[in-house]
């Protein structure tokens, strides 16, 4: 039935008031074509923390979850279109682009879930900003971008775009759950002369106003956002640190092993919700 | 002369004026209340309404939701209304709630707003740098009495 058709219905008062009108309303279809998961069980670590796990787009405003529905009126998606023409330039000293190894961005559909990710060469726990520096030095003789650069925002938002609707899944165990226990453990420290924790407005106070301000679960699945209140993408650490700062607490800088190993933390409480990246929130 | 401001620092980090019970100095009894009025000039139930309603302050309707506030605009839902508060807490109970509410209630999410050490990661205001504490508290002596004064007014 087109949305026409139940317009013209529900004036000639064939159909009451349908008992499927909110779930429906709460229906994120982006494109008419990628079905996003706004509510979903809690994975099994948090231990019953959460009854269910739900997307951040469900707090906000009907006027601003509308911008997320068509790329057309997604202001994130311009960067997007400005990382797949990085995407395809040669970028360093081997005269290589992005797509000389991975072909379109598409074929990358798959990556974004599962950063942050345990990196074997390596040894260390890499977010997609390390990786995407990885191949710039490493692989295609360039310099590194900066981590809340443009370049880096915008990539991240490429990359997660390709991923849209398939689920978070980052793998908190093996070689990652020490780090993954550091995330946690800063997820409930109350920071600052506020003495506010992740938890304290995340956990405890989903749903409820703060100010102006509607609380949300907290989850980075939508990462990188379009923001309103910067008219920018920002990346995870980005508003991370900001909201550390906002306890009135010395914060941690963008790129740390601090806030690395909170993002995996708070990225494994969203198992299970879908890609959302670039996300519109406030 | 730099020594002896130094010295001065030293012994008085935070200035305390005459008059004022500083935030080690305040007492709260078993249940978290403080009997004696932080200062000797009574509260102004007034000033207590802007501190209550300032962002750069109190800011309690950021959490609160106060009906004799409804002129400001978004009052929070993160703690219980205060409308009646005065009907069923003490002016004892209420400075020691705004004090420090974790002394009655552990565990609140509330922040203390007379408390001025035994943070972790102290920051200087909201600039993200680290503080060394003590840090001066998020409002002054007189300001808890003139919140108090206000919510005191709040008898329905």
């Amino acid at each position: 039935m087109t949305t026409r058709t139940v317009a013209a219905l529900a004036l000639a008062g064939l159909l009451a008031a349908p008992a499927w009108a909110e779930d429906a309303e709460e229906r994120l279809l982006v494109n008419d074509e990628i079905e996003i998961t706004l509510r979903a069980p809690a994975p099994e670590h948090l231990d019953g923390a959460l009854p269910e796990i739900v997307s951040g787009w469900v707090y906000r405003s009907p006027e601003t979850q509308d911008l997320q529905r068509d790329d057309f009126d997604n202001p994130g998606i311009l960067y997007v279109d400005q990382a797949r023409e990085v995407w395809n330039a040669a970028l360093g000293s081997e005269g290589k682009s992005c797509a000389s190894c991975h072909d379109d961005p598409e074929s990358m559909r798959g990556v974004r879930p599962v950063y942050p990710k345990w990196d074997e060469a390596k040894g260390e726990l890499q977010s997609l900003e390390m990786q995407i520096n990885e191949c710039l030095t490493d692989q295609m003789g360039a310099e590194a971008w900066g981590w809340d650069s443009d370049d880096m925002k915008n990539m991240t938002a490429l990359l997660a775009s390709v991923s849209r609707g398939m689920p978070i899944d980052v793998a908190i165990d093996g070689p990652v759950q020490d780090i993954w226990e550091r995330g946690r453990e800063m997820y409930y420290t109350r920071y600052g002369q506020l003495e506010l924790s992740c938890a304290s407005c995340h956990e405890q106070n989903y749903g409820n106003l703060i100010r102006a301000d509607h609380l949300s679960q907290g989850h980075t699945n939508g990462f990188p956002v379009y923001r309103f209140s910067t008219t920018a993408l920002v990346s995870q650490h980005n508003r991370f640190r900001g909201c550390i700062r906002d306890t009135r607490a010395e914060t941690f800088a963008i790129g740390s092993d601090d806030l690395l190993a909170l993002e995996l933390y708070v990225a494994s409480r969203g198992n299970g919700l879908s890609v959302e990246g670039p996300a519109v929130r406030h | 002369m730099t020594r002896f401001a130094l010295i001065l620092a030293l012994a008085a980090p935070l200035p305390v004026l005459a008059g004022e019970i500083g935030p080690h100095a305040v007492t709260y009894d078993e249940y978290g209340a403080i009997e004696e009025p932080l200062t000797d000039r009574p509260g102004d139930p007034e000033a207590g309404v802007v501190v209550m309603t300032t962002r750069g302050d109190g800011n309690c309707i950021a959490c609160h939701r106060v009906a004799a506030l409804e002129e400001y605009p978004f009052h929070g839902e993160v703690g219980p209304p205060l409308d009646g508060v005065a009907a069923y807490r003490s002016a004892a109970e209420l400075r020691g709630i705004v004090a420090n509410a974790k002394q009655m209630f552990p565990g609140t999410v509330m922040p203390a707003f007379y408390k001025s050490e035994g943070f972790t990661r102290p920051g200087d205001g909201f600039t993200g740098e680290a503080a060394t504490e003590p840090l001066p508290p998020l409002l002054t002596a007189q300001q808890i009495e003139d919140v108090v004064a206000f919510l005191m007014t709040l008898t329905e």
